[in-house]
Formats: C-alpha cells, sequence, structure tokens
C-alpha cells in the first residue's frame, strides 16, 4: 500500500467505530471499548507510519504526500477532493493521533469500567455509585457510567472530524471535518443531559462556535469565487497569492486580508479566543476525556491549525515591516486573549476551569505569534501545548476521581470534589498523578531547560522581540509571568500541603488505563520540546533546530530562525520561575478560600462577560424572538394570512360539493349512467328466449335492414 | 339455353322455402329438412354459374360435391343432437328448446 492509499484510510477507524458502537455493539461495554479503543490505535499506528515516512523526504514541502480524486462537477470543471500531508499535516498527525489514543485509554477507566451498576444512576447524569458488601459491611464505590458505549461512539465521531480536517487538502472538506467536531462537542458537552448546566453550555458551545462558522464559511464562498478553488496547493501558488494581495475589496483591505480575517473569525469561535471565548469554561461540564479532547486533541487545535494552514494568505500582503491589518488584528485578539484569559484563571478554584482559561490564553499565545508571522514559533507551541494540555487534563480528571473516590467513602455529597480548596496533600495518596500533573503543570508555565513548554513559549518571545513587537512581547510575557502563577497555585492547592478535607484524605489513586496516558504523555510533555532547540542558543553552535527545518519547509519561502538574543530568553527565565516561586509562596499556607486575596468578584465572574453577552444579545434575542417573530409575524402577520386561506378554500370546497358534485355528479352522471343501463338491460332481457329460430329471425331482420340501408344510402 | 336467370329464380325461391322451414318449422327434423333445401339451392347456383362460366375448370362442381360432403355430415350431426335432446327433454319441438336463454 502506498503511503497515499494510507492516508485516505487514517481516519476511517474511527468513523467505522462509530457506526459499529451506534449500530451493532452498544449492549456491550467491552465490545464498544474494545472497537473503540481499537480504532484508535490503528489511526494512531498509521498516523506514526506517515509520519516517519515524511520525515524521510527530502523537501517535503515541494513534494508532500498527496492524493486528490474529481469529486463534485462544476460546469467545465471538476471539485477535486484528496489529502495532503505536508510537514505541518504530519506534524499534526503526530500528535494528534497519539494524544486521541491516549484519550480513548483513560476514557475507559475513567468512566469505570470493571466495576458494579450503580444504585440509582440514570442515563444521562453522572453515575452516582453503587453499595457492595465486602467482609461483611457495606461500602460504597464507583459505579460504572450508564452510558459507556454511547461515549466512545461519540469520541471515536469526533476522532474522525479531526482526522479529516489534518488530511484534508482542500478548504471545504477541511470545514467538514470542523463540522463534525462542532457537532461532536456538543453531544459531548452536553452528555450528561440529565444536568440543566450540561445542557446549557452544550447549547452555548454549539451556537458561539456556529457564530464564527458562518464568517468561516463567508471567507471559504469568497475565496472560492474569487480563485475558483478550494485546494491548498492551488491557491497557495504565487501567482494566486500576488492576485488576492494586489486587489482591494471592501474597507480597504486586499482580498487575501478580508478572506484570511473572514477566516480568522472561524477560528477565534473555534479556538475561543475573545470575544467568542465564552463557551470553553463551560464546555468543562462534559467528561474529562471530552474536556482533554476538545482542549488538545481536536477542536481548539483545529482552530489554530486552520489559520497555520492559511498563513501564506494571511501573509500574502505583508512585506516584512509594517504588519498588515488583518496581522493586526490577530495578533492583538491574540495577545488581549492571552493576558485576559490568564487574569481569569487567577481566580477560579474549579481545577478545570483554571485549565479552560489556561487554554484560551495559551491559544492566544498561538494566534498573537500567527499574527506577527512567527509560523513555526505557533505551530511549535501548538504541539507542545496539546501534550501538556492533555497531560493536565486528563491529571485534573484523574484528581477529581480520586477525590471522588474520598466523597463516596465519607458518603458527604455537598462537598465538590473539582474544588481545589477542598484538596490539598494529594500528593501521596495519588503519587502517578501528582508526578505526571507536576511536569505538566511547569511544561505550561515553561520550567527552563527541561520542559517542552519552555522551548516553544520561549520561541514565541524571541520572535516578537526579534521583529520588534514590542507591545505583543510585553503583553505575552506578562501572560506567561500569570500562567506560572496559577499553574504553581493550582499545583499548590491540590497536591501540596495538608489535606483540607477529609474527602482528599481518602483520596485514592486511579487504575491503570487512566495512569498510563498520563505516563506517556508527560513523556512528550517533556522531550518534545527538545525538537526544536534554536540553533544558536546562548551563542552555542548546536546543529540546526530539526522542528524549525522541518515544519519551516511547509512555506514556500522557507522562514529564518531569530537571531538569538539574550533579552527575550531571561524574560522567559524570570517569568516562569519568579511565576512558580510567586505562586508557591503564596498558596503554601492557604487553608480556606477567604484567605485568597485574588478572589476579587470582577476577576471571578470573568469580568461578567456571560452577563454583558447575556444582556446585550440573549435578552433582546430573546425579546425580538418573542414579540416580534413569534407574536407579531408568526401568530399576526403569517397566521392571519394562513387564516385567511383556510376558510376561503373550506368554503370553496363546500360550494363544489354541495352545488355541483352532488347534484350534478353524482345524480345526473353517476347515478343516472347506472340507470339508463340497468333500463336497457331490463329492456333487452326479453328478446332473449333462448330461442334459436327467434334469434334466426332476429339475424335475418337485421341483415335485410342493414342490407337496405346499405344499398340505398352507400350504394346508390 | 335456358337463361341463367331461370335458375337463379328458382334456386331463390328454393332457398326462400328452405328459410321459411327453418324459421317456421316447430320440429327439429323438419327445421334440418329445411336447411337440406337451401344448401340444395346454392348447389344449383353453384351448378348453374359453372355451366355458364368457364366449362373447361371443375370448381363449381368441386364446390358442389363439398356442399353435398358437408350436408351428409351436418345432417348426421344433426339428428345425433335430436336425437340427444329428444331423449333428455322428451320433445323435438324447436320452441321447447330453450336451454340458450341468459
Amino acid at each position: 500500500m502506498t503511503t497515499e492509499t494510507l492516508i485516505w484510510l487514517i481516519p476511517l477507524p474511527p468513523v467505522l467505530a462509530f457506526f459499529l458502537i451506534v449500530l451493532f455493539t452498544n449492549k456491550s461495554k467491552v465490545l464498544s471499548h474494545t472497537i473503540g479503543v481499537g480504532a484508535a490505535i490503528f489511526s494512531w499506528l498509521a498516523s506514526w507510519y506517515v509520519f516517519w515516512q515524511a520525515t524521510h523526504v527530502e523537501h517535503l514541502g515541494e513534494h508532500p504526500f498527496e492524493s486528490a480524486i474529481n469529486w463534485l462537477p462544476t460546469g467545465n470543471t471538476w471539485l477535486k477532493i484528496g489529502v495532503l500531508i505536508d510537514p505541518l499535516g504530519a506534524v499534526m498527525l503526530f500528535f494528534v493521533s497519539i494524544t486521541i489514543f491516549m484519550i480513548f485509554l483513560y476514557s475507559v477507566g475513567y468512566h469505570n469500567f470493571g466495576q458494579p451498576k450503580g444504585d440509582h444512576d440514570h442515563k444521562g447524569l453522572p453515575p452516582h455509585g453503587a453499595t457492595v458488601e465486602e467482609h461483611g459491611h457495606k461500602h460504597v464505590v464507583p459505579s460504572v457510567e450508564p452510558m459507556y458505549s454511547r461515549f466512545f461512539a461519540f469520541l471515536g465521531l469526533f476522532a474522525f472530524g479531526m482526522y479529516v480536517l489534518v488530511v484534508s487538502d482542500n478548504l471545504l472538506t477541511m470545514f467538514v471535518g470542523w463540522e463534525i467536531m462542532g457537532l461532536c462537542s456538543y453531544l459531548l458537552i452536553g452528555f450528561w443531559y440529565g444536568k440543566p448546566s450540561a445542557r446549557n453550555a452544550a447549547v452555548k458551545a454549539f451556537m458561539t462556535t456556529r457564530i464564527g462558522d458562518v464568517f468561516m464559511l463567508l471567507g471559504i464562498s469568497y475565496l472560492y469565487s474569487v480563485t475558483g478553488t478550494l485546494s491548498f496547493r492551488e491557491i497557495f501558488t504565487e501567482e494566486t497569492l500576488h492576485m488576492l494581495a494586489e486587489n482591494t475589496t471592501y474597507f480597504g483591505m486586499t482580498v487575501s486580508g478580508f478572506i484570511a480575517l473572514l477566516l480568522f473569525i472561524g477560528t477565534v469561535g473555534k479556538s475561543a479566543q475573545w470575544p467568542l471565548h465564552v463557551w470553553l469554561p463551560d464546555a468543562m461540564e462534559g467528561p474529562t476525556p471530552v474536556s482533554a479532547m476538545i482542549h488538545a486533541a481536536t477542536m481548539v487545535s483545529a482552530g489554530v491549525y486552520a489559520v497555520i494552514r492559511m498563513f501564506p494568505l494571511l501573509t500574502a500582503d505583508f512585506h516584512g515591516h509594517e504588519l498588515t491589518t488583518t496581522m493586526t488584528i490577530v495578533a492583538f485578539i491574540g495577545a488581549f486573549t492571552a493576558i485576559f484569559a490568564a487574569t481569569i484563571a487567577l481566580a477560579q478554584n474549579d481545577i478545570k476551569r483554571v485549565l479552560a482559561y489556561s487554554t484560551i490564553s495559551q491559544l492566544g499565545f498561538m494566534i498573537a505569534a500567527l499574527g506577527i508571522g512567527a509560523y513555526v514559533a505557533a505551530t511549535f507551541h501548538l504541539v507542545t501545548h496539546a501534550f501538556f494540555k492533555a497531560l493536565l487534563f486528563l491529571g485534573s480528571g484523574s484528581v477529581i476521581h480520586g477525590m471522588e473516590h474520598g466523597v463516596l467513602h465519607t458518603g458527604n455529597h455537598d462537598v465538590d470534589p473539582q474544588d481545589m480548596y477542598n484538596m490539598g496533600g494529594l500528593r501521596h495518596k495519588m503519587p502517578i498523578t501528582f508526578w505526571t500533573f507536576l511536569i505538566g503543570g511547569f511544561a505550561l508555565s515553561g520550567f527552563p531547560l527541561i520542559t517542552a513548554g519552555f522551548w516553544s513559549k520561549d520561541e514565541i518571545f524571541a520572535d516578537a522581540f526579534g521583529h520588534g513587537h514590542m507591545a505583543v512581547f510585553v503583553t505575552l510575557a506578562f501572560a506567561a509571568l500569570l500562567t506560572a502563577f496559577y499553574t504553581m497555585r493550582q499545583i499548590t492547592l491540590t497536591f501540596l500541603g495538608e489535606p483540607r478535607t477529609k474527602e482528599a484524605e481518602h483520596a485514592q489513586e486511579t487504575p491503570w488505563t487512566m495512569t498510563a496516558p498520563l505516563v506517556v504523555l508527560s513523556f512528550f510533555a517533556v522531550t518534545f520540546g527538545w525538537v526544536g532547540i534554536p540553533e544558536d542558543f546562548l551563542g552555542l553552535r548546536l546543529s540546526p533546530s530539526w522542528f524549525h527545518e522541518f515544519v519551516g519547509g511547509t512555506l514556500a519561502e522557507h522562514p529564518e530562525a531569530v537571531v538569538f538574543s539574550w533579552v527575550p530568553f531571561l524574560t522567559s527565565l524570570v517569568v516562569a520561575l519568579g511565576g512558580l516561586t510567586l505562586g508557591y509562596l503564596v498558596y503554601r499556607n492557604l487553608n480556606s478560600v477567604s484567605e485568597d486575596r485574588l478572589q476579587i468578584p470582577f476577576l471571578k465572574n470573568k469580568y461578567y462577560f456571560d452577563e454583558i453577552y447575556d444582556a446585550v444579545f440573549v435578552k433582546p434575542i430573546y425579546w425580538f424572538s418573542e414579540n416580534v417573530v413569534y407574536k407579531f409575524m408568526d401568530q399576526g402577520v403569517i397566521d392571519g394570512i394562513l387564516h385567511i386561506f383556510g376558510p376561503t378554500t373550506g368554503g370553496i370546497g363546500s360550494f363544489i360539493r354541495n352545488k355541483f358534485d352532488l347534484p350534478v355528479i353524482n345524480r345526473f352522471i353517476g347515478d343516472g349512467s347506472a340507470d339508463v343501463t340497468y333500463w336497457f338491460g331490463g329492456k333487452l332481457r326479453a328478446i332473449q328466449t333462448g330461442r334459436v329460430q327467434q334469434y334466426l329471425m332476429f339475424a335475418l331482420v337485421t341483415f335485410i335492414i342493414i342490407g337496405a340501408v346499405l344499398y340505398f344510402f352507400v350504394l346508390a | 339455353m335456358v337463361p341463367i336467370s331461370w335458375y337463379l329464380i328458382f334456386a331463390a325461391a328454393l332457398f326462400c322455402i328452405g328459410l321459411f322451414g327453418v324459421l317456421s318449422r316447430r320440429n327439429a327434423v323438419a327445421i334440418l329438412l329445411g336447411v337440406e333445401l337451401m344448401l340444395n339451392a346454392v348447389n344449383i347456383n353453384l351448378a348453374a354459374f359453372w355451366r355458364y362460366g368457364n366449362v373447361t375448370q371443375m370448381a363449381g362442381q368441386v364446390f358442389a360435391i363439398i356442399v353435398f360432403a358437408v350436408a351428409a355430415a351436418e345432417v348426421a350431426v344433426g339428428l345425433a343432437l335430436v336425437i340427444s335432446v329428444y331423449r333428455r327433454r322428451n320433445t323435438v319441438v324447436a320452441d321447447d328448446i330453450d336451454m340458450m336463454k341468459w
């Protein structure tokens, strides 16, 4: 099998798993998770094989793996769809496949496979625990998820969407994968649909990302109408880009800039950038593997991936000095989101919500990097972030799981197992989770030299500083300081010190299916950074950065590596270590929420963005729907018109029935013809005597009459 | 030679007598006889036309012979039917034989 064929096949196993589970194996938990995890393994192996092949091709950027077929006839031409693996796609496959596989494996443990059925568990609600008798006394243990199979099916479809997006060679199938993920995020965030909060979060995520998607679709249509193609390889040719950059359109922007902006708005929705960031924290209502899926492997990565993919379009009218309008907007939104979300994360007490805001903030880093043209740095941070953020989410799920165990043990269900102030001292109870979480947290903070997060963040700083984008540089540096601070706060509150509740004392390490993915991901959270060490780091003459060489080859023009400078390096050292130390010092001895000085209502309530949106958009739209659309348009105008039609047609109908159908058709034609036939029959029966001689007589008379008539009228 | 019209008039008269017999006689055997008369009228016509037409051709005579043969066969079948009817219904009066009635 050629590599191209294999690339076509990569997305298939998860979607097959989806259909198999939904249609056939949903009754069996073992079969369902075997198929789900098995599919993830297949795709993972295939992806890594393709990645391996890709690293062995000289100048992969110019000769990528590609294969296309004719799909939709468009007049004289065809809309082609196909697969394309260039360096960027290969790197995406590398981290997406392993992360998805780990998340699948983790879900087995997370949903308590092998545990008894719950005492009063309902579909659509998280499992409450089951009572078992052991050694003569009863105690409560975690119970298995009631909709276990459904979860693996949805997860499979989610993975399919991401794979489709990564291997696509054109915007249309990319958008299809993008929308499949939108659907799956809706299904999975609302997985526990019995909870009103989960339902609302699902709808919110769907609606918010949809806003972005509409603009993205506009961008795609515009691009197609201008260039007549959606294939990346055809759009990113020099002539096309030149043509797009030369012409101007609305608001004095160039066509390329305008299209890039429209596509970017799709990313703002998908990757939860300000001002469409509101859905991502609420998405924490879904099960933790889903959070990890959304935050690391699939959805938000897809948003950033789309901008990275469209980078040639974004920078088509960029000449290397002044940022273009679109790039300024992108850089501003990214940098602003980074600092904005980081400040909110400071005041959150829910272990997953801190991570959610952290994701928004880190995505801001990537977007800002793209805005200032730092293509490789953004990609690098995307990959490292996927590893450590998946690690952190799965770690937090493991913590919550351990805490739930404590809650079931004490039976006190008032204790929120996700509130960090209920934790503390978990490092002894859950050592594997602690160490892996520490690695992930340090990677997120950018702990120097060892962790992957340091290298990728440092590259963004170096790029921003090296190209003189000081505003972005300072903003991101401050955001990075906050990141280190709240990460250390999280680690300190969760794992260090003494247990603050009985439940934390009784927390327990989670099964191997959950810890094994943590270990694997923490390996990558550390080592993946080493593939991107800059060439002249600290003035040393190291070998060229593999990542830079490889991913940089995607672009027609190989991006120059930034010259090493001490300022960004020292800055990232200071912000990372400073933030971590500060976080530890402040939260080391904190025992209750009241002592936390950062619990400012303004931050805790996320700058009241939900409330503002509610007042500015949601309420007016409700009012508009209720009064204008429902009461005026629907009930007044439309129903009014319909009410004219109803009685009128009814009247015409009964008129026709009474005046025409009944008297004319029924009585005259209908009954009349039958009567006539009956009368004739009655008369004619008299001549049928059965006597041959009479018949002959009739025949003779008839013959004579016909003969006479013929003789007189025809012959004469 | 006698003009052909005499033969034709004679044959027509014979045919009418036969037809009258078929339509008016009550006895089935007599009706059969009427049919024979009509056939004979036809035979006279055939023979007369042959004699006044092309004498070297035998068509008229052959036709007449076929008609004889058919008439003989017909009478045999007809009498068999009459006997059969008589055995079942004990009558040969045509008016009583109204089995063809609806």
